[in-house]
């Protein structure tokens, strides 16, 4: 039986240096061959790792292709991808090669718009009301900038500095998702986004000098319901009631409290004051002094869209570091200050620089931290060590995002969710084959990604995600009707168990379909335990309800086989690391013969255990 | 000093003396009463209610034809709803529709007079349930989720603090700001049938014995999980797996199992729907559970064919939650349960006999009836009344704040108590002053 050259010798060197210790267990998850340094990341950070005493092992090949699709992708690999990467021999070349294809895949741009999504606050209501229309405008926006590689500084310049009707033009929603719409509000906020640094922590002075260059955005409504016009107003327009583009303010009526003070109309023809130059002040301390025929807006985004501009790359950087190793290289990765050192300031610089050189390509920042050595560190520790994480001693194990996570359910299943948006009425359907990655609107929602703690795109920050675990959440994936109705009336269930497939090929499947990977000695083991135990049970529990395994096939009268007291005996290791093989089935392991309903049934069982391991749940 | 559940921040004496100054300042405002009106003082030590039991009649069920009969209004307004009853209370009548419960009126209050003029299902269901504005950019959390938060220090039962009966409302999200930690947690099945199905608890077709088989499989083919020694974010999630696995095959799925209560007192409790589920609701208060809310399982949106709707659904209504004040009062539990019954809205005391209603009645927020019991709240009165055809209030006006603050002082939640908000913005469980809600005081009368 042919075998993955990777696993089969994982599991041998492991079956002939110790049998019995946990190191079995954790071979199948990394390769024995010692990571080298040949890339500058591995160069900065392993003698530092080694310094610390921390020498991580490499993932294994099966390890690799889960971790690089869910991180780059945020789907799971199917069967075929995980069986033929598994398998392919050309050891030198495979993972590059892997890379390389997933980041032209399109989910690449579904993925990363959600995860921009959270960042960048695409929510039709609440706390800030950007609309239905607009939500999906911005993220149209978004993930046609990212199917198309935008260079990053375009994409920020445009997100700076568009003009525009929220429903046609996406960037401009960048502003009107924040939820405090003054000058200083929207400062923080492109603070936080832009710049990766926190505004609120900043001296007064520093504040009101950014915010200057955010004192000339206008909002205005139109004819159209919700639709709103983003554009620079020097004249103030926007507040002026009656005229050509008087904003939202202008159109309310006075406040109750002011009643008395505006109650008069201005009836006066309104004098427009010819804008003054105006006076900011760069978050470096430059002053500078804008004429007023230019939109303050562009020379912030010339100032900021500089190589030398110490928050532009380095925010970028670190962001997608953070994204794809769990943890920023400064952190939290949009907290960056003076007194929050990164734990590798060369590396940082590298990355900076890197991204500089390539015009802002951003795939090539995720190209060269995806073949670094350093992002393909096993996930499993030797020893404990509190350095680890912080220094990426491990890769860092997380919970997979709600969307991701019930995309991957679906997907192994064959199902789908329905999402819907309960408010503004009239409610939103979306198509069900739509994975839950691609919604474009955070207000569309289901039960499943509110329990996994989806964000609420409030705040904008990295970390709004609720990742801390919950019982309720283990009831639902370990026994609720929504799971289980997946699992047994699922697509993919009922064809592979139907199929002709023997036990231990629908086993395999079920192994590379859920885990990405072939299982081990030992889980085949416990399986072979957990089946002759059903099939016992049910011959001892036969003499009222005999007719229950008689549906379809079971007619041909082909009783289960009992099995006898020769498996419970400890296996010997196989040639392949297999359970011991059965004379005249030569691969094939001794598996209980089972009727149809038994075969179904513990073909869900073996599933809904793998969904609910840790191994499905979490990145590793 | 106020009561603080918002951990990130405690509110400075300054701040609280700054509040209370901004309270007195609004009391002086007309037609508007301050919040100190209906603000509870906290008094967790002589806190009467431990546990609440909410019955939602969503939907809005008519006052006219149930706790504030009107029978002398005529056809255009009772049809041929004119039967009533007296109750054990002299002077407390009720539609002839509830006898049993005519039998328990000193173990009941009914407020007649209770109003938002809000005829919106969602927003009145938000009003009814945290007491707050809707519409606002902060988006409350329902009394329940904040039994749950002010609780979740001394509450250590298994069962999660907020528990629905069977399904959600849907009408607007319970948690509100508080996230879904919060959310209430929603049995789903059907308690009247021969296996209650709790969501997540007890699942369909699959026995005991595969849970166990299937757990011991799982334990088995965790590789990962039990390689991941050292990491702290691996434990916590197995912890909570044990916690989910505790409710699955321990004590908890036991309280959902009515097979243990006897025969005989099911029978009492009608063997329909919301009859069992207010024994389950009785089970989980036995249990210490802070908050149960039933849904009443068909609404009482009752625009068309209402009297047929009214006259098949009050029977069960009157059966369950007769037995329920009953079997409280008989455990002892009723002393510290608070029991109370009331829909989003009233109906339209006018009948609307035009197609296509023929003979329904619509939503009406003007006045409609609450019922509440037990936790604190004294039987045998009534609070407020409405005028002769049942369409404004009379005497007495009673606002959501109103009630929902008599709730909070009898469990003795502080309603000035700050609620943690993920952004950090200044809530608290009941309207602050400055947002002008309209109140009549706190039910002092009856507690």
């Amino acid at each position: 039986m042919l075998r993955t050259i990777g696993v089969v010798a994982l599991v041998l060197a492991a079956s002939v240096s110790h049998a019995a210790s946990p190191a079995t267990k954790v071979n199948v998850f990394e390769t024995t061959t010692r990571p080298g340094t040949e890339g500058a990341i591995d160069r900065i950070v392993f003698p530092k790792l080694a310094a610390m005493d921390l020498r991580p092992a490499l993932c294994s090949d099966a390890v690799f292709i889960r971790r690089v699709y869910l991180d780059v992708l945020g789907t799971l690999p199917t069967s075929k991808e995980a069986r033929e990467f598994i398998e392919d021999k050309d050891m030198r070349n495979k993972r590059r090669l892997l890379i390389d294809r997933v980041l032209e895949r399109e989910e690449f741009a579904s993925y990363w718009a959600m995860k921009w999504g959270d960042v960048l606050r695409i929510k039709a209501e609440f706390p800030a009301n950007l609309w239905p229309n607009a939500a999906q405008a911005y993220h149209r926006w978004v993930y046609n900038s990212l199917a198309t590689n935008k260079p990053y500084d375009k994409f920020v310049r445009e997100l700076l500095t568009s003009c525009g009707s929220n429903f046609r033009v996406g960037p401009v929603n960048f502003y009107r998702a924040i939820q405090t719409r003054t000058p200083e509000g929207l400062a923080e906020g492109v603070a936080l986004t832009l710049m990766g640094s926190r505004a609120d922590a900043w001296p007064a002075e520093r504040r009101a000098g950014m915010a200057a260059f955010f004192s000339q955005i206008g909002f205005k409504p139109t004819a159209e319901w919700k639709e709103e016009v983003v554009y620079w107003d020097p004249y103030r327009l926007a507040e002026i009631p009656g005229s050509a583009v008087a904003g939202k303010a202008a159109l309310l009526p006075p406040k109750p409290e002011q009643g008395a003070a505006a109650a008069a109309p201005a009836k006066k023809p309104v004098v427009l004051k010819t804008p003054t130059p105006l006076k900011a002040v760069f978050p470096d301390g430059t002053e500078v002094t804008i004429p007023p025929d230019r939109d303050p807006r562009d020379v912030f985004a010339d100032w900021l869209i500089r190589p030398e501009n110490p928050w532009f790359a380095k925010s970028i950087v670190n962001r997608i570091w953070a994204w794809l190793l769990g943890r920023g290289i400064v952190h939290e990765p949009d907290d960056i200050r003076d007194d929050n050192p990164p734990v590798y300031p060369a590396l940082l610089t590298y990355l900076e620089q890197e991204l500089v050189k390539a015009d802002y390509d951003m795939k090539a920042i995720y190209r060269l931290i995806l073949n670094s050595k350093t992002y393909q560190a096993t996930s499993l520790l030797r020893v404990k060590n509190p350095k680890a994480e912080s220094h990426f001693g491990s890769y860092i194990v997380r919970r997979l995002d709600a969307e991701v996570l019930i995309d991957a359910i679906n997907k192994v299943t064959g199902t789908t969710d329905l999402y819907t948006s309960a408010i503004p009425e009239p409610f939103t359907y979306i198509p069900s084959d739509m994975p839950a990655v691609a919604i474009a609107d955070g207000s569309i929602t289901s039960p499943f990604l509110s329990l996994f703690g989806r964000s609420a795109r409030a705040t904008g920050l990295m970390n709004e995600r609720a990742t801390r675990p919950m019982p309720g959440q283990w009831l639902h994936l370990l026994n609720s009707s929504h799971i289980q109705r997946k699992l047994e009336s699922g697509t993919w269930m009922q064809t592979l168990t139907q199929s002709a497939k023997s036990l231990d090929d629908i086993i395999d499947e079920l192994y590379l379909t859920i885990l990405s990977r072939f299982p081990t000695q030992e889980e085949m083991q416990s399986i072979m335990e957990y089946l002759t135990h059903t099939v016992a049970a049910a011959e001892s529990g036969k003499g009222g309800k005999a007719g229950k395994g008689g549906d379809s096939g079971g007619k041909a009268g082909k009783p289960p086989v009992p099995v006898g007291g020769k498996y419970a005996k400890p296996p010997v290791p196989g040639k392949y690391g297999r359970p011991p093989v059965a004379a005249g089935k030569p691969g094939k392991s001794n598996l209980p013969e089972l009727s149809a309903a038994q075969r179904r049934d513990n073909s869900i069982d073996i599933a809904w255990a793998l969904i609910n391991s840790i191994e499905f749940q979490y990145r590793h | 000093m106020n009561q603080n559940y918002d951990d990130s921040t405690r509110i400075s004496r300054r701040e609280a003396i700054c509040r209370g100054v901004a309270g007195a300042a609004s009391l002086a405002a007309a037609n508007y009463v301050g919040s100190e009106a209906y603000a509870a003082a906290p008094a967790a030590t002589t806190a009467k209610a431990k546990s609440v039991i909410q019955i939602f009649l969503w939907g809005g069920m008519s006052h006219n034809d149930t706790w504030d009969p009107k029978p002398e209004s005529g056809r255009s307004y009772m049809g041929d709803m004119t039967e009533t009853i007296e109750s054990n209370v002299s002077g407390i009548r009720l539609s002839g529709l509830f006898p049993m419960l005519a039998k328990q009126a000193d173990k009941y209050s009914l407020i007649r007079s209770m109003t938002h003029r809000n005829n919106g299902h969602e927003t009145a269901a938000y009003l009814m349930q945290t007491g707050h504005v809707p519409g606002e950019r902060v988006s409350y959390p329902s009394v329940g989720a904040v039994f749950a938060l002010a609780k979740s220090r001394t509450y250590k039962g298994l069962i999660p603090p907020y528990v629905v009966l069977t399904s959600p409302q849907g009408r607007f999200s319970e948690e509100g700001f508080l996230g879904p930690k919060y959310k209430p947690f929603a049995t789903g099945g059907d308690p009247n049938s021969q296996r209650f199905e709790v969501e997540g608890i007890v699942a369909r077709g699959i026995t005991d014995e595969r849970q166990k088989g299937r757990r011991n499989l799982l334990t088995k083919l965790d590789t990962l999980g039990s390689s991941l020694k050292f990491n702290e974010q691996i434990s916590a999630t197995q912890e909570a797996k044990e916690t989910a696995y505790e409710l699955i095959l321990g004590k908890g799925k036991d309280v959902f199992d009515l097979s243990r209560e006897k025969p005989e007192l099911r029978d009492k409790y009608g063997r329909h729907t919301f009859g069992q589920e207010c024994l389950v609701a009785r089970r989980l208060v036995e249990a210490e559970v802070p908050y149960v809310t039933i849904n009443y399982p068909a609404g009482w949106d009752t625009h068309k064919d209402h009297f047929q709707a009214i006259r098949r659904q009050c029977p069960q209504l009157d059966q369950g939650l007769a037995a329920l004040l009953q079997d409280l009062q008989d455990r002892r539990l009723l002393e510290t349960t608070v029991v109370w019954c009331c829909g989003e809205f009233g109906r339209t005391p006018k009948v609307d006999y035009q197609p296509p209603w023929n003979g329904g009645r619509g939503h009406y927020g003007n006045v409609f009836s609450v019922l509440v019991a037990g936790g604190g709240f004294k039987g045998g009165h009534v609070v407020g009344s409405s005028n002769a055809t049942g369409e404004e209030p009379k005497d007495r006006p009673v606002y959501p704040v109103d009630l929902l603050g008599s709730i909070y002082q009898l469990a003795g939640i502080d309603t000035k108590g700050k609620l943690p908000h993920p952004m950090g913005i200044d809530a608290y469980v009941l309207p602050e002053p400055s947002e002008r809600v309209k109140s009549g005081g706190l039910l002092t009368e009856i507690m």
